[in-house]
């Protein structure tokens, strides 16, 4: 299998060869803590992106139109609006502050002139419609321009009013709030391919909500054990199929994966399929649960594979078979030596995500120091990646990285001690048919395009 | 939070080196050169930690599951290894080693799984209050109140075997600061007896099945008409 670092990418071929294009967020070294973003989420077109924050905010990014006087703007991304999402509350009962964090971003197709998206906290889920506005109406009879409302009695004559231009304005506001049907704190979202129901999940259960809804979810899993004492695993991710709307998967910190089908029951705690590779003896430690657990689980586009991520690879596993993965790539092995290190300062309960590229044929997710990782899953190549502000000139190609795991360490190589283990990239997305990328490394989202693109 | 690693010091590199050797002893458990201490050694210092993370996640008011439960089945593991000669069914002490002076590590498997099992079902408790919100307060009397973490509680209570319990006052004590006259209130159950006992001492009394068979045949006479109402009808029931 792939294994840690790797070569250049010559041009041609399949491999990519990945420049830079944009970043966006504050150059400052200090960090609000509420600017660091915590997720990251392209529509079904790619032509609009969205990033979540501590700070409950949410940020779309849409693509520009090519321009033809503009040839190498190539569909630059710009802010298109802006909202709070999620507001800091207070559980009275249980004396708990609900942080308003957006865990999850997820994107509902577009069926007209208006976006949505569900957004949620550890907590709520919520729906925003965003929508253009770029008429508005002038000559009312009612009321007058500046909106003071006439005496219906002085109107003598009744006009039709017009609709004139106006600057752009997108609007955000919130359609539905789906609220008060987690104990525990919401980890994923996922809508359904019916375009009518999503799920969510959190520690412990699963809900199955209609996006019309609002006072009513289905649980539909439930891990809970009778007596608490009994708790050893905990849900970790879930997802639903992408063609199958009768279909869901989800994964558990003991690094099992179950996939559930709906039809079969109306409370999906039993599974029709249970995928888990065995542990490989050779390399038991007291922390090979805690490295097993896996924080990430995603479909392919294709819904015949799905990939699970650990702390230390990536798996795919061939829906089919549920022995083992059929493919195994190494993130960072080179931190295997360091598990109690990372466990010493909590790294190594980080929750990495991952990704496909739009045809199923790469897979990339991100790792330590800013560095993210590319698997093509044809040619068995990968690389190592920097989103960083010393890498960020114009179009300049992105060079490959290469961690110095022992011996000499040869020049333009890091090692493993040198890793700033602050810099994590927990959340990357991959646009739905381009090879475009974005990279949120803390407070900043980088946008890289593929020069060959 | 953020993460504490941090770019790693010059002088950081010997503890880097000794935390590498233990490392690698956990990857090669055959190893020769092990002596029998060493193993002891490592284990209780990742014990310490363990136990030290784990304090920490309970203590959060609202603690991150996944992590306590993570940690939580390490430090088992760990113990497990520490006690090779019993399986996890509680040892009183984990077998000695040079460290265990500090009352936060004589705690026994039973004692640390209890006061766990004991903060997970007030979790679970604190979720049945709050998918309940009819009044439990008429519980009514004080006890200890429940908030987040408590404030004076050490590290040394949550490993007590009796103590771990935040709720071992039952449910009383949540509500002590809750003015819960409202529900104390007499107007409604009396009320709506009242209203009830109305119309059953009129008409509805010859169906009322408690009459005994001098009443009966008492009314059965008013209703022939063959006598006279000589005492007004007795109290309903």
């Amino acid at each position: 299998m792939a294994g840690a670092g790797g070569g250049g990418c010559p041009a041609g071929g399949n491999d990519f060869q990945w420049c830079f294009s944009q970043v966006k967020g504050a150059i400052d070294e200090d960090v609000a803590e509420a600017d660091i973003i915590s997720t990251v989420e392209f529509n079904y077109s790619g032509d609009l992106l969205a990033t979540g924050d501590k700070g409950g905010r949410v940020v779309i990014f849409q693509r520009e139109q090519e321009n033809k006087s503009r040839p190498h703007s190539r569909g630059e991304y710009n802010v298109y609006s802006t909202f709070q999402s999620h507001e800091p509350e207070f559980d009275y009962l249980k004396s708990l502050e609900i942080e308003e964090k957006i865990n999850k971003i997820r994107w509902l197709p577009q069926q007209n002139a208006a976006h949505f998206l569900l957004s949620t906290n550890d907590k709520t889920i919520k729906l925003w419609k965003i929508s253009e506005r770029d008429k508005r109406a002038e000559g009312y009879n009612l009321k007058d321009e500046d909106g003071r409302l006439r005496d219906p009695f002085r109107i003598t004559a009744l006009r039709v009013p017009i609709l004139k231009p106006m600057d752009l304005m997108v609007e955000a506001s919130p359609r539905r709030i789906f609220a008060n049907a987690h104990t525990y704190h919401i980890n994923s979202i996922s809508v359904n391919s019916d375009h009518e129901t999503y799920l969510s999940a959190d520690d412990l259960r699963i809900n199955l909500w209609h996006l019309e809804i609002t006072d009513r979810s289905f649980n539909i899993v439930d891990i809970k054990p009778a007596n608490m004492e009994e708790l050893t695993e905990v849900i970790t991710a879930a997802e639903f199929h992408p063609h199958q709307c009768n279909v869901f998967v989800y994964s558990s910190s003991k690094g099992t994966i179950r996939l559930c089908d709906m039809r079969s029951s109306a409370l999906c705690d039993r599974h029709s399929k249970f995928f888990e590779e065995p542990e490989d003896p050779s390399s038991r430690s007291f922390f090979s649960e805690i490295i097993s657990s896996i924080s990430d689980v995603k479909f392919s586009h294709s819904g015949r594979y799905m990939m699970t991520r650990d702390y230390l690879s990536v798996k795919v596993w061939d829906l089919n078979m549920e022995s083992r993965p059929v493919e195994t790539h190494q993130v960072h092995e080179y931190l295997r030596s360091k598990l109690c290190s990372l466990y010493e300062n909590d790294c190594i309960f980080d929750k990495f995500e991952c990704c496909w590229n739009g045809s199923d044929s790469a897979i990339m997710t991100g790792s330590y120091n800013n560095f993210f990782r590319m698997f093509d899953r044809n040619t068995r190549r990968d690389v190592t990646l920097e989103a960083s502000r010393e890498n960020s000139k114009p179009r300049a190609s992105l060079k490959p990285r290469k961690v110095c795991t022992g011996g000499k360490r040869k020049k333009d190589e890091i090692s493993v001690d040198s890793l700033d283990f602050n810099k994590k990239i927990l959340h990357t997305a991959w646009h739905p048919v381009e090879n475009i990328i974005a990279v949120a490394a803390t407070n900043n989202l980088y946008i890289f395009q593929d020069k060959i693109n | 939070m953020l993460s504490k690693g941090l770019k790693r010091k010059r002088e950081e590199e010997e503890e880097e080196k000794e935390s590498l050797a233990v490392d690698a002893w956990w990857l090669d458990p055959g190893h020769p050169a092990v002596a029998q201490a060493s193993p002891a050694v490592a284990s209780s210092s990742l014990f310490d930690l363990s136990v030290l993370k784990l304090h920490h996640s309970l203590r959060q008011s609202e603690p991150d599951l996944r992590h306590l439960v993570l940690v939580v089945n390490t430090l088992r593991r760990i113990q497990a290894s520490m006690a090779p000669t019993a399986a996890l069914p509680p040892v009183p002490n984990p077998p000695a080693a040079p460290s265990m002076d500090d009352n936060l590590l004589a705690s026994s498997d039973a004692a640390l799984s209890a006061s766990m099992a004991s903060l997970l079902e007030d979790l679970s408790q604190i979720e049945g209050l709050s998918q309940a919100p009819q009044p439990l307060a008429d519980e009514g009397p004080p006890g200890r109140t429940i908030g987040g973490a408590p404030p004076g509680l050490g590290a040394l209570d949550l490993l007590g075997p009796a103590t771990g319990c935040l709720l071992d006052d039952g449910l009383e004590g949540l509500f002590e600061d809750i003015d819960t006259s409202m529900y104390d209130s007499e107007l409604w159950a009396p009320a709506s007896e009242g209203l009830k006992s109305g119309p059953e001492d009129g008409p509805a009394k010859e169906e009322a099945p408690e009459l005994d068979e001098a009443e009966l045949d008492y009314l059965m006479d008013v209703l022939v008409g063959t006598q006279a109402l000589e005492r007004p009808p007795g109290p309903g029931r």
